[in-house]
């Protein structure tokens, strides 16, 4: 049985590894400016933000919920962080912030889904419209720059040459497989996605760990904000509005389940990684950012027929 | 069945039935009318009308929609889509009805895509829905190169403004839908299937009915009364703008909600979505009235879906 789930879990690594070689080797033809040492960095720094967005997300889809609300947590973490920052000039305090705005938007999810039992992926859509509101009424319009030198460093800086969210991913990516693969609250994180039934059986209090994902999942959303935020160097009301969709798309590409139980932070990486490559090739080919919606719609869509035909192919050989 | 033939309901037990929803809205009307004079003047109420026509025309397909345990993100998307579409039409030159006739074959195709995939693919409509609301938003953005679309003409704005028998358009527009709507769910075969789709799919499958038929017939339902209610829409912007109706479906699937649909049973409530849908119209309009920022009045939506559901859930368990 072991043996088996990891020849396809392996299995299905290579093909994603295959996608990310071939997109590669077809950018480099198509554009003498993809194989520069600027660009490949570049593409790293990009799907860090995507990764980081998405390692909570991945999750919370283990458990076969929901969070649509990343991007808009992302939004208003970063604002907070921001306007604290410009009043305090304190990075410290701006980043105790956001990661606390982003855990705490993660508690509301959480309460929703667990206390007033609504399905996530409808209590994580009303707190996205709802933060989206907060977040737009708090700016009024008005944009923040200028933030300590210190703290931008967490989203512009280098060390040895290699941006420093790569970095913040990296380490994210060791913590999260981690805690995912190795600890007992990830595994029952993956017992609650395959079987709820079975998993509230056999003890293990589920709305304690629904609430944990939740709250996981809007804590890195206030991380993603504070690299992005360093990055961007300035915050607006509709900062983060745009990641949503990619961050979903991360976790489809990388192999892990809606229907819950399957999936692992190295996917979502590759995941991440892929959806960077198809939106910096578009760029590289001067295609009009107009079609990154669309092209991201569609990758949503592939992303989960991939997904229930992959399921449906292990059903009929079970 | 047996309730048609109990001893009529006092008027006491009548009220204590009533769906929380009902008293909601009276609330709702009791509150702005004492706080804002204005409120009760027959102009506001005509405009609460108009305000609430479009909603209706989304939230009418969303109740079955949802009803089926499915879930429609892309409406927003796609009205602004048809809206475009629409304008563009014009503005080449093509008569209103031809110009319309496009408009909805955008919203039935993007309707027949949803059903497609969520029925025969079995993908998870919420997933889906938001990745064709990508799409949509992204050929929004592609066809009318993010700019919005004016100068064509006032044939719109005239059949917008015109009234039958003393009844505004667009109401009359509504409550034709409202009728026809009421017809196919109560009346006929497809309606029983839309109950049975929601409640006890599997015993329709065993009885031999093409359920799938039936399910994209109601997501096919849904675009195509987004594409008509692109023509109100554009009516009172006389103008397209490829982000217009960005998250109407938010207050859509919030009437839904509110007005007493149930993800989880197959349980569907026309009138109440009319309700619902009244309830967010009287929310939106009484806090423009005390000069709350729209912003805020996504948060307040969120909030009363909260309350609803709190309200019914406590009821419930009485």
């Amino acid at each position: 049985m072991a043996a088996l789930h990891l020849t396809t879990g392996v299995r299905a690594a290579a093909y994603r590894l295959l996608v990310v070689a071939i997109l590669g080797v077809t950018l480099a033809f198509a554009s003498d400016a993809f194989l520069t040492t600027n660009n490949l960095l570049n593409v790293l720094r990009q799907a860090s933000l995507y990764f980081l967005l998405a390692s909570g997300l991945t999750l919370v889809i283990l458990t076969a919920g929901l969070d649509l609300s990343v991007g808009a947590n992302v939004g208003l973490s970063a604002c907070l962080a921001a306007s604290v920052m410009q009043a305090t000039g304190s990075a410290s305090l701006g980043a105790l912030t956001g990661l606390g705005a982003g855990a705490l938007v993660g508690v509301l999810n959480g309460a929703l889904v667990t206390a007033v039992r609504i399905p996530p992926f409808i209590a994580t859509y009303g707190t996205l419209w709802m933060l989206h509101g907060a977040t737009y009424w708090y700016m009024g319009g008005q944009t923040i720059h200028g933030f300590p030198s210190g703290f931008r460093q967490l989203g512009s800086g280098y060390w040895a040459g290699i941006p420093v969210p790569v970095y913040v991913m990296f380490a994210f990516l060791v913590i999260g497989a981690f805690f995912a693969q190795r600890t007992t609250y990830g595994q029952e994180i993956y017992a609650i996605g395959a079987n709820p039934t079975a998993a509230r059986l056999s003890g293990i209090p589920l709305e304690r760990r629904l609430l944990l994902v939740y709250t996981l999942s809007g804590a890195m959303a206030g991380l993603a904000a504070l690299v992005f935020l360093a990055r961007l160097n300035s915050a607006e009301g509709d900062i983060g509005e745009s990641l949503t969709l990619p961050a979903i798309a991360a976790c489809l590409i990388g192999g892990t389940s809606l229907f819950g139980g399957v999936g692992t932070l190295a996917g979502t990486f590759i995941g991440a990684l892929i959806l960077t490559l198809v939106l910096n090739g578009m760029n590289l080919l001067q295609i009009n950012g107009n079609w990154q919606p669309l092209v991201t719609g569609v990758i949503v869509v592939l992303a989960v027929l991939v997904d229930q035909l992959t399921r449906r192919r292990a059903e009929l050989r079970a | 069945m047996s309730d048609a033939h109990a001893a009529p309901m006092s008027l006491g037990t009548r009220l204590a039935r009533a769906p929380g929803v009902f008293y909601i809205l009276v609330l709702l009307v009791i509150v702005f009318g004492v706080t804002e004079p204005s409120f009760l003047g027959a102009a506001n109420l005509g405009n609460i009308g108009l305000q609430s026509a479009i909603l209706l025309m989304l939230a009418l397909p969303m109740t079955l929609i949802i009803m089926t345990e499915g879930l429609d993100l892309s409406m927003g998307a796609v009205l602004s889509l048809c809206g475009i579409v629409l304008a563009l039409g014009l503005l080449k030159g093509y008569e209103l009805p031809v110009a319309l006739a496009a408009a909805l074959a955008v919203g039935l195709a993007f309707g027949v895509a949803n059903g497609a995939l969520v029925a025969w693919l079995d993908l998870p409509p919420f997933v889906v829905t938001l990745g064709t609301m990508g799409v949509a938003q992204g050929l929004a953005l592609v066809v009318s190169d993010a700019q919005s679309v004016v100068g064509f003409g006032d044939a719109v704005s005239r059949l917008y403004g015109t009234h039958v028998f003393g009844v505004p358009f667009p109401v009359l527009v509504a409550v034709a839908a409202y009728a026809l709507m009421h017809f196919l769910l109560y009346h006929t075969r497809f309606g029983a299937y839309v109950f049975a789709l929601g409640g006890n799919r599997e015993s329709l499958v065993l009885a031999g009915a093409r359920a799938n038929v039936y399910l994209v017939a109601v997501y096919a339902l849904g675009g195509a009364m987004v594409g008509l209610a692109a023509l109100l829409l554009t009516g009172r912007m006389n103008a397209g703008h490829p982000t217009a109706a960005i998250g109407m479906e938010f207050d859509a699937i919030a009437a839904v909600i509110v007005g007493g649909t149930s993800f989880e049973r197959g349980n569907g409530w026309l009138f109440g979505t009319l309700l619902g849908v009244l309830a967010v119209g009287v929310l939106k309009n009484g806090l423009n009235l005390l000069a709350v920022q729209s912003a805020l009045q996504v948060a307040a939506i969120g909030l009363l879906v909260i309350v609803a559901l709190l309200v019914d859930g406590l009821r419930e368990k009485r």
